[in-house]
């Protein structure tokens, strides 16, 4: 399946912009990016029930833009779920087969296995408002699969479900997308779900693709200060680079400070030619807390909030120059030292920090301030 | 809380209940009083006086033939009509609250006229047309005259019932291989079924019931509205009483059958428009 330079405009507005890129068989491919970014019409424009401005949508090598959902060899499963209430759970799930013409008993025998799978086979004679959320949830996998699709595609399909079961959910989605071997297309703006579940992750943003990568490579090598934002938490460090040759970088921070970093941990394509603007990334996983200046480099800030979470302790301080970072530290390290007011030092290993191109447009941490969260889902 | 106060309350809880006691005997007296009447044995013309009770017109109801006549003419009439404006008043109604057009607040107002329009403007206007057309008065122009006014009824009744019906139940249907027919005839039919059904039954009984616009477009036709109306002042026969109450208890039960379904709908579906 593959996206061909394919854009979508309602009037003057591009909800998708130039979408390029191919799912491979049997993979988990997440589309991830805060609501409104496009994602939806992505997965609509797969789905059929929107048709691309310019470019083309392919399945299995053939061009399917202008073929109507019902013509098309995907399935979705809806946010809501989309179950018809009037109709049984076994009737539900044999809407597919039927409309496919297939014979009585065989459409029995699929709905069967199919339940069986998504574990609901003492369902079948239920009707879906009998049922629990999450056996709405998988009521509508079932629905989905025994048509038996080249690719399923889900729309946020765990945005309903409470915490607890979403993560059950999130483990035996993926059993089931093994199982079954089909792509899974899966939009989310939940980027620790996508991270949990996908084995490749297209982060968007305003209808743009900003990165296509595995989880770790989002998460370590992010392409864009968007997508070093949007997934996990990361502290941003403004600053210019000062010097930089094959080996390395030298970036002095408007922190106050000067990093050295790893020619390898810069972001394919930055500008790092003396003078550039950029900025340095530190997840806070990666900072170290220390009372006094560790040998090499290192930050320093005053602490503003010690927050212990068991597994871990969140810090939050200040730099010199304003900006907020957070840093995570193991919950049996000793913090006494770490007072609200206090004096910090944040080290880290050499290969640690990360350089990007361009400025964010709040330096330091990405998740400490409530409205950039909000904005952000 | 003092004993004032309660004695109050309990007081003004009374007035409430006898003044709304009173409301409802204002509107179920003249009612009841057609049906006690049926079952009078009135001397001479007009079953206007309690004489005896009798059983005798429910055992010949049909003991006027103008009447039944009548009656005839205004279930044919209030089938047919029926029917064309259910069709067209659903269809409506479904394509105002699932698309977005050009002119959809235009079609909400135009709606609602033929609902707040005094019937004697209604009535007048399409029989001035009619005699302009020299279209002769009859079955046909009735009909016309009674889908006029129920296409706005059926479409204002079935778009309040359908108000809030997920659509992407169709969307669904469709991804798994529905055409769009299929898609509406198999889940959206069922679904605002009840709604239509609702209004179709209102908008039968408004028909039968119509008199004003009736009456400018019937020409010769006597519709049972008409009928009665026309004969009264020569005689009033408890026959009458007699098909009215069948009227009545036809339409009841048809309401607490509809009463029953919902309930068990809504029992088996969790909540669903319609």
């Amino acid at each position: 399946m593959r996206l061909d330079h394919a854009t979508k405009r309602y009037g003057d507005f591009t909800a998708v912009h130039e979408a390029n890129f191919g799912i491979t068989h049997g993979e988990f491919f997440s589309l991830l990016g805060p609501s409104g970014c496009g994602k939806t019409t992505i997965l609509k424009m797969i789905a059929g029930f929107e048709q691309p401005t310019t470019g083309r949508v392919l399945i299995g090598g053939d061009d399917v833009s202008a073929v109507p959902p019902h013509k098309r060899n995907v399935n979705t499963v809806f946010q809501q779920y989309a179950l018809f209430p009037h109709m049984s759970v076994a009737d539900n799930v044999a809407f597919g087969p039927r409309n496919h013409k297939i014979p009585e008993s065989e459409v029995a025998t699929r709905v069967a296995e199919m339940l069986s799978v998504v574990r609901l086979a003492d369902f079948a004679v239920r009707r879906p408002a009998q049922l629990s959320g999450g056996q709405q949830q998988r009521v509508a996998l079932a629905r989905a699969l025994v048509n038996y699709p080249s690719a399923l595609l889900l729309d946020e399909p765990l945005a309903a479900l409470d915490l607890k079961l979403r993560e059950a959910m999130q483990i035996e989605l993926k059993r089931i997308q093994r199982d079954v071997g089909i792509a899974f297309v899966f939009v989310t703006h939940d980027q620790g779900e996508a991270l949990t579940m996908s084995d490749r992750i297209a982060v968007m943003s305003q209808g743009r693709v900003e990165q296509i990568g595995s989880p770790t490579e989002i998460y370590r090598r992010p392409a864009t200060l968007f997508v070093a934002g949007f997934i996990g938490s990361a502290n941003l460090l403004p600053g210019t680079v000062a010097s930089s040759d094959a080996v390395e970088v030298r970036v002095s921070l408007a922190a106050g400070a000067t990093v050295t970093v790893p020619g390898s941990q810069v972001a394919a394509g930055a500008d790092v030619s003396a003078g550039a603007k950029v900025t340095v990334m530190v997840r806070p996983e990666q900072f170290v807390a220390s009372a006094s200046p560790s040998h090499g480099d290192s930050i320093k800030s005053s602490v503003t909030d010690v927050v212990f979470q068991g597994a871990s302790v969140r810090l939050v301080a200040r730099t010199g120059d304003g900006a907020e970072v957070a840093a995570v530290v193991a919950g049996d390290a000793d913090v006494s030292f770490l007072r609200p007011g206090a004096g910090v030092h944040f080290g880290w290993r050499a290969d640690a920090p990360y350089v990007l191109s361009g400025w964010p447009a709040v330096a330091g941490a990405t998740t400490t301030d409530v409205d950039r969260v909000e904005a952000a889902l | 809380m003092s004993a004032a106060t309660s004695t109050r309350q309990r007081l003004g809880r009374r007035a409430v209940n006898t003044v709304a006691g009173l409301g409802l005997l204002y509107v179920f007296l003249p009612i009841i009083v057609i049906v006690v009447f049926s079952f009078n044995d009135p001397v001479g013309k007009f079953n206007i006086e309690w004489q005896g009770f009798t059983l005798k017109h429910w055992a010949d109801p049909f003991a006027e033939p103008e009447l039944t006549r009548a009656l005839w003419v205004s279930l044919r009439i209030a089938a047919v009509a029926t029917v064309c404006a259910t069709v067209l008043g659903s269809l409506i109604a479904v394509s105002l609250s699932r698309y977005d057009f050009r002119g959809r607040n235009g079609v909400n107002l135009f709606l609602v006229i033929p609902l707040t329009a005094p019937e004697i403007v209604l009535g007048s206007s399409l029989a001035t047309l009619f005699i302009d057309r020299g279209v002769d008065f009859g079955y046909t122009t009735v009909i016309i005259a009674h889908i006029g006014f129920q296409v706005s009824f059926v479409a204002v009744t079935v778009r309040a019932r359908i108000r809030g019906f997920d659509w992407t139940l169709e969307h669904a249907a469709m991804d798994l291989g529905a055409t769009p027919m299929r898609a509406f005839w198999s889940i959206t039919f069922p679904l605002i079924l009840p709604g239509i059904a609702a209004a179709a039954l209102l908008s039968f009984a408004l028909s039968i019931d119509d008199f004003i616009i009736t009456f400018f477009n019937a020409g010769s036709l006597l519709t049972f509205p008409l009928q009665i109306f026309g004969a009264s002042r020569v005689k009033i026969p408890p026959q009458i009483n007699v098909l009215a109450t069948m009227l009545l208890m036809v339409s009841v039960s048809l309401m607490a059958l509809g009463a029953a379904f919902g309930a068990r709908r809504r029992k088996r579906h969790g909540v669903v428009a319609g």
